[in-house]
């Protein structure tokens, strides 16, 4: 998946300890990634892959039983945090300015469904992602996704932060 | 309206209500802890702000036409444009700007307040004739229409 890879992947990303697969450090400080059910497959330098596993409420058309667009929504925002937060070198604030999905098909029921996020782009105070969301395979994709996120937006000693910097502090 | 709500499992996990102001359709999410994405702003997760300007969109589209299809999102794009407020209700409102015999094109904005000052704003393509099969929702959405209100 050549067009995927990041065009300046960092030499290092601050918070693999924290955010790699197993390590739940991005899903149980969002309360609502943590109700979703939603947890970390996989990290790697400038992208993740977030899961989401099917749930009777998601569903937004309870005769095909398809899960609701806004749901996926969720998913690829929380991929592409993700992808952000495996693309910076040190922690900074991480808000979403804008994500556009299409939805290239109707994603199948009774699956757990994925998003890889890749991170193509990083300035000093914006991140560019774009995002597939798939069933199997990426190649096989029923939304794909672009956004853009701005960094260091909140640079308050947030209890989040305080967090990673303890984190951090262990690991390395 | 808000049978139909009922009728869609997402709408009923998200708590949202549907209210009639002016004769325009506005939703409502109420704020509860499991919505929040970050908790040390905190700030409500914005696939679930995404989420509910979907969700709004639709409803508003099923409001309004006489069809009884149920729309599809083609493309939801949503800008944010400031955090949410925490700990109060927030609303939404959708317009369709322009309507074809397929493609539905809306608006929708997010706000506190009024919606002259809204935190998130977002565009939509809904497909209006892809399903052209009575199925069962449908025929729910159209008994609940008839029935309600």
């Amino acid at each position: 998946m050549p067009a995927n890879q990041s065009s300046n992947p960092p030499r290092r990303y601050a918070l693999q300890s924290l955010f790699g697969p197993g390590q739940d450090g991005m899903v149980s400080h969002a309360p609502h990634a943590a109700h979703l059910g939603i947890r970390v497959v996989e990290t790697g330098p400038g992208f993740g892959v977030c899961a989401l596993p099917f749930r009777e409420e998601l569903i937004g058309d309870p005769r095909r039983r398809v899960i609701f667009g806004g749901a996926i929504t969720t998913l690829i925002d929380h991929a592409s945090g993700l992808a952000v937060a495996c693309a910076v070198e040190e922690l900074t604030a991480i808000a979403t300015i804008d994500l556009r999905v299409d939805y290239l098909r109707a994603a199948q029921p009774d699956v757990e469904l994925y998003a890889r996020s890749d991170c193509y782009r990083l300035t000093r105070n914006v991140a560019f992602v774009r995002a597939m969301a798939y069933e199997r395979t990426a190649d096989d994709p029923f939304a794909s996704a672009l956004g853009t996120f701005m960094l260091g937006a909140n640079r308050s000693d947030s209890p989040f932060e305080r967090l990673v910097r303890a984190k951090k502090g262990d690991g390395e | 309206m808000n049978r139909i709500v009922d009728a869609i499992p997402y709408a009923r996990f998200l708590g949202v209500e549907v209210e009639r102001n002016d004769g325009t359709l506005e939703c409502v999410l109420p704020f509860r802890h499991e919505i929040v994405g970050n908790p040390a702003l905190p700030a409500v997760h914005g696939g679930v702000l995404g989420a509910f300007l979907e969700l709004t969109a639709l409803l508003h589209l099923l409001d309004d036409s006489s069809s009884e299809r149920v729309p599809k999102p083609i493309t939801f794009s949503v800008d944010y444009l400031r955090a949410a407020e925490p700990d109060v209700e927030l609303y939404a409102r959708s317009d369709c700007y322009r309507l074809t015999r397929n493609v539905a094109f809306v608006r929708a904005v997010a706000y506190e307040r009024t919606a002259d000052d809204p935190f998130a704003s977002a565009l939509g393509t809904f497909m209006l004739g892809a399903n052209r099969s009575d199925s069962s929702f449908e025929r729910l959405i159209r008994a609940k229409k008839g029935g309600g209100e």
